[in-house]
């Protein structure tokens, strides 16, 4: 599914060259559930905007489902990140000025969905993650733990194949996030590849398998720690 | 789809940014409206001024007598060269490029008089053919001078309206009988009002006029003042007066190039000048409006970099979702045509509101009635369109030629 060999993505600030990622190798499966750990500054976030197709590597070579990322175009990758991939952001991101109903939307519009398919995904989206009485909420008028289900229903809107959290329970409170982590295990139960970045061991420990990154690196991939348990 | 959305996130940022849209959109607003009046007043200003030009008279010249300048056929300068209704007509029979005249005898200080309403006017002695050389037009129940007056050297009158009204007031003067030095002529029309800016004998509307005959008769004149010549529409002046000069050099013995045997008065090239004068002036007009217009396309433009700014996350989010570089780039396209649109569409009717009260104030004999016209609104639009699609471009293009981790602000 996912297959990196030898990833760097350095960047320039100023004068300053700052290599992020030093050399990933990295395979998950489908079906995977996935937490990524590690103190910051050790390139969580730079490898999960790659593995998003948000950036691309400065060098080495990433294949998702067989296809290497570091060759498409813009819009190739927009294509990817919009059927293939499900963003859930620490922040949320949720558009300010759209209801929960529309925020869902957003990718099944940038799909080209029809308008019959597309109010029936939606509603069945926002049921799904328990918030079908919230349909026409504003960011603003919901609470910590619904947007980010909003933001979990709008990840799967086109049914992608991966799911990929960046902290998705950092902003919340442990009752709310405990429920957040609860529904990624429901997504995993019900066949999709999650990948998820924490800080929090309570929640990695859940994982099916623990990515350690240190300075760039893999620190240990976890596959070893479950052969030996 | 993606336009939907555009417009109802427009109108939300709209209501929450009331103050920088509105001030947006006045940069637009302002430059429409004033392209929009200045074209239409440019319009009327130049309309009117040839109407008035007009007033005057359709293509013609007036012809004075003059004083030869060159020695002909061993004749010398200085013989005063003066014509008679004769040489009218002689004109009239071989300058091909005619397509009429009118000789025009001019009495001064006649005392005109009706009941006790006395006054002292100058008065034309002129062929029927003068009415259409210098628009001089019967109102409503009037008529001009006819073949039977001359004929019969009938004491029959026309009076200019502003005469008219001074000596009638409210009466109807046709078919009265008016004192003309003591001697009873019968009105028989009222001249139509018209404009008039520029003339050789003050305006035709305080002016009276009489057959020729009858006034050669009762002035026992020999020499008229001036000949009016009016040239075929298809002809040019130049060649009308060419062929006087010739007719009047052979009769007269002058030099036809001796420009000052005959004075002629041209009004053709008054004509001419000012509609490239005010063609001119349109077009400065035309590009003060444009070049407002640029100044507010400019303002929306920083303000759409202003937006973009704001954005760039949601710009992210956006990408993150699958959004392609086109559609980042129809949005703020559509957004910047949309607050240009808008701004336009209400400049141009505050305008056009301008436009229709201002008959009211009843300035137009200074600066005619402005007009919307055609190809002026069409011109906005185009000039709207494109100032509204330049504007967005370039904020548009930075929009889209974000990285997706950029705005994200990610790392």
């Amino acid at each position: 599914m996912i297959r990196m060999n030898q990833v760097v993505k350095s960047y320039t600030t100023g004068k300053v060259d700052f290599t992020a990622l030093k050399g990933i190798d990295l395979h998950i499966r489908k079906g995977e559930l996935a937490a990524v750990i590690g103190p910051s500054g050790s390139g969580k976030s730079t490898l999960m905007n790659i593995v998003g197709c948000l950036d691309i590597p400065s060098s080495g070579e990433y294949m998702l489902e067989g296809s290497d990322v570091g060759q498409l175009s813009s819009n190739e990758l927009a294509e990817i990140r919009n059927r293939k991939i499900g963003f859930v952001f620490q922040a949320f991101n949720l558009l300010p000025y759209a209801t929960a109903y529309e925020n869902v939307e957003v990718p099944l519009l940038f799909a080209g969905a029809k308008a019959k398919y597309r109010r029936e995904r939606v509603i069945e989206l926002l049921s799904r993650v328990g918030l079908a009485n919230k349909v026409s909420n504003r960011p603003t008028e919901m609470s910590g733990g619904e947007m980010q289900r909003v933001a979990i229903a709008r990840a799967l809107a086109n049914e992608p194949d991966v799911i990929l959290a960046d902290e998705p329970t950092g902003n919340l409170d442990s009752k709310s996030g405990g429920e957040i982590v609860k529904l990624f295990h429901e997504l995993w139960e019900s066949g999709k590849t999650i990948i998820m970045i924490t800080h929090d061991n309570n929640i990695a420990a859940t994982a099916e398998r623990v990515i350690k990154l240190k300075d760039g690196m893999i620190d240990s991939n976890g596959l070893k720690a479950r052969t030996s348990a | 789809m993606i336009p939907l959305m555009t417009i109802k996130q427009f109108f939300n940022d709209m209501r929450r940014q009331k103050l920088r849209s509105a001030l947006t959109m006045f940069g637009i607003f302002w430059g429409t409206c004033s392209i929009v009046l200045l074209f239409a007043f440019g319009q009327g200003i130049t309309e009117s001024q040839i109407k008035a030009q007009r007033g005057l008279g359709d293509n013609i010249a007036i012809i004075w007598p003059g004083v030869t300048s060159k020695e002909f056929r061993g004749l010398p300068t200085g013989r005063r060269v003066r014509f008679t209704e004769e040489d009218a007509r002689l004109i009239k029979s071989k300058a091909a490029t005619l397509k009429g005249i009118s000789p025009e005898y001019r009495g001064w200080n006649i005392n005109l008089r009706y009941k006790k309403q006395t006054t002292l006017r100058s008065v034309s002695g002129v062929w029927p053919e003068f009415s259409d050389l210098r628009n001089v037009i019967p109102d409503i129940g009037s008529r001009f001078i006819n073949k039977r007056d001359m004929d019969e050297k009938r004491r029959v009158i026309f009076l200019g309206d502003k005469l008219a009204e001074d000596l009638f007031e409210e009466a109807e003067p046709v078919g009265q009988s008016v004192l003309f030095n003591g001697t009873p002529f019968t009105v028989i029309g009222v001249m139509k009002e018209k404009k008039q800016n520029s003339s050789y004998n003050g305006r035709d509307n305080r002016n009276a006029f009489i057959p020729s005959t009858t006034f050669k008769a009762m002035f026992s004149r020999r020499f008229v003042n001036v000949m009016i010549v009016q040239a075929y529409p298809t002809a040019s002046m130049e060649d009308t007066k060419s062929e006087v000069y010739k007719i009047m050099g052979e009769r007269y013995k002058f030099d036809p190039s001796d420009k000052e045997a005959l004075s002629i008065w041209d009004t053709t090239r008054g004509i001419a000048f000012l509609k490239t004068f005010f063609m001119a002036f349109q077009y400065f007009l035309f590009g003060i409006g444009v070049a407002t217009l640029i100044t507010g396309g400019i303002g929306v433009s920083n303000i759409m970099n202003v937006v973009l700014e704001e954005r760039t996350k949601e710009i992210g989010i956006k990408m993150a979702l699958g959004a392609k570089k086109q559609m980042i780039m129809l949005q703020f396209v559509l957004e910047t045509l949309l607050i240009t649109a808008i701004g336009g569409l209400l400049g141009f009717l505050f305008a056009y509101a301008l436009i229709q009260v201002f008959p009211y104030l009843e300035l137009d004999e200074f600066i005619g009635t402005p007009r919307v016209n055609m190809v002026g609104s069409l011109m906005v639009i185009g000039v709207l369109g494109l100032v509204g699609l330049a504007s967005g471009y370039f904020p548009a293009r930075r929009a889209a030629n974000l990285q997706p981790v950029q705005a994200l602000k990610l790392f």
